[in-house]
């Protein structure tokens, strides 16, 4: 499984939800606390995120930034890929 | 949880460099702000910012030229591509784009609507539909569907009263003037993927002076609607696409 994460502008969101329901992986939920516009914004509440980038694309207001591990830093990590490329 | 942006990662996706870091002012979960990003994403991504004017409405998207990183121009309730034709017709050159919603283009506006694409003036004309006016109060617009409530038809829309829904892409797309028109969304990334491709076709096309492009988005309005953004995004599918179906409605020759 590809691994990925995210950052969420947490002043930005509007907790809408939408990135959270467009999700796959279920990573992402609703924050117990509030931030100063008073929503609860958007989290990653799982350690299981793939960087798909499926939130940033419908998030309304570009709180989403996506990030994926590199295919080189897997190539490293995986021996019987790393031989084979020597 | 948080998670560590390790040095093996790369940043698959951000905003965009042509949205300002003003904070939108729209109701949480409005599509307005996702119908911004991906035309956004289209200019940075074609390099065309320098060379683009937009013309901004009137309606909750009145301040879209605080967001778009873009020279814009603000038009008038209903006139945004009777300007975006001014603006066309002084600087040939540059790429130019209205955009309204519905109560703007399809009601006030329905004059200016019809008479640019049939004069097939050589602009992008971004429209998006939420069957409603979102920002005086959701009153009912022309678009507004059968049995809609809305604070002008507490009883929902009678059409024999009230006229259709008016399916004003298809009428316009009837004009010999328009020459790409297609109907999409923003509620999946899917969709979203969708109509980054149609307005990346629609500068394309206007690049080689081709004529009109109008792109309709079905849009929600939660507040309006009285929804949460969520249920508003379900309610729109279930009710708004099958009387608004997306896909193209126009295509030229070459694209078929
Ligand atoms: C000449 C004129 N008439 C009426 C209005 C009031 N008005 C402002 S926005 C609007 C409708 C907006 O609806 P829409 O274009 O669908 O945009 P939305 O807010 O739904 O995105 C109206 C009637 C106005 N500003 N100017
Ligand atoms: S990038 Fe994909 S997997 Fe990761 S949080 Fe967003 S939607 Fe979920
Ligand atoms: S889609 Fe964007 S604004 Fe909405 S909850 Fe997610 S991060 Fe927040
Ligand atoms: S009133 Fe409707 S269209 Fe306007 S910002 Fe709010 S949700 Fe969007
Ligand atoms: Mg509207």
């Amino acid at each position: 499984m590809i691994s990925g994460t995210v950052t969420i502008a947490t002043e930005i969101c509007k907790g809408c939800e939408l990135c959270i329901v467009s999700c796959p992986q279920d990573s992402l939920g609703l924050s117990p606390s509030i931030n100063h516009k008073g929503f609860r914004f958007a989290q990653l509440v799982q350690d299981n995120c793939t960087g798909c980038t499926n939130c940033a694309l419908v998030c309304p207001d570009s709180a989403i930034t996506v990030y994926r591990e590199t295919k080189s830093s897997k190539r490293a990590s995986n021996p019987l890929v790393a031989s084979q490329a020597a | 949880m948080s998670m560590t942006i390790s040095d093996n990662m790369e940043t698959v996706y951000q905003k965009p460099a042509t949205l300002t870091e003003t904070p939108m002012h729209y109701c949480p979960g409005c599509g307005h702000g996702v119908v911004h990003r991906v035309l956004m994403e289209v200019i940075e991504e074609m390099g065309i910012a320098e060379q683009t004017i937009g013309v901004a409405p009137v309606g909750c998207s009145v301040f879209a030229y605080h967001y778009m990183n873009v020279d814009m121009q603000a038009a008038p309730h209903g006139r945004a591509s009777a300007v975006a034709t001014g603006v066309r017709r002084v600087l040939p050159e540059k790429y130019v784009y209205s955009y309204q919603g519905d109560g703007d283009l399809a009601a006030i506006g329905t004059g200016e609507t019809i008479h640019t694409v049939n004069r097939g003036e050589n602009i992008l004309m971004v429209f998006v539909n939420n069957g409603i006016y979102g920002m005086t109060g959701g009153q009912m617009a022309p678009t507004s569907l059968c049995g809609m409530v809305t604070s002008t038809s507490p009883y929902g829309r009678d059409e024999h009263v009230m006229g259709h829904p008016l399916k004003i892409t298809e009428m316009i797309a009837q004009l010999p003037g328009a020459y790409y028109v297609a109907r999409h969304a923003v509620h999946t990334p899917t969709a979203v993927r969708k109509l980054k491709k149609a307005f990346k076709t629609s500068f394309e096309m206007q690049k080689q002076k081709k004529g009109t492009c109008f792109i309709e988005v079905v849009s929600n309005c939660p507040s309006g609607w009285k929804m949460t953004p969520v249920e508003a995004n379900d309610w729109m599918e279930k009710n708004m696409f099958p009387y608004y179906p997306l896909g193209d409605i126009k295509v030229p020759a070459t694209m078929k």
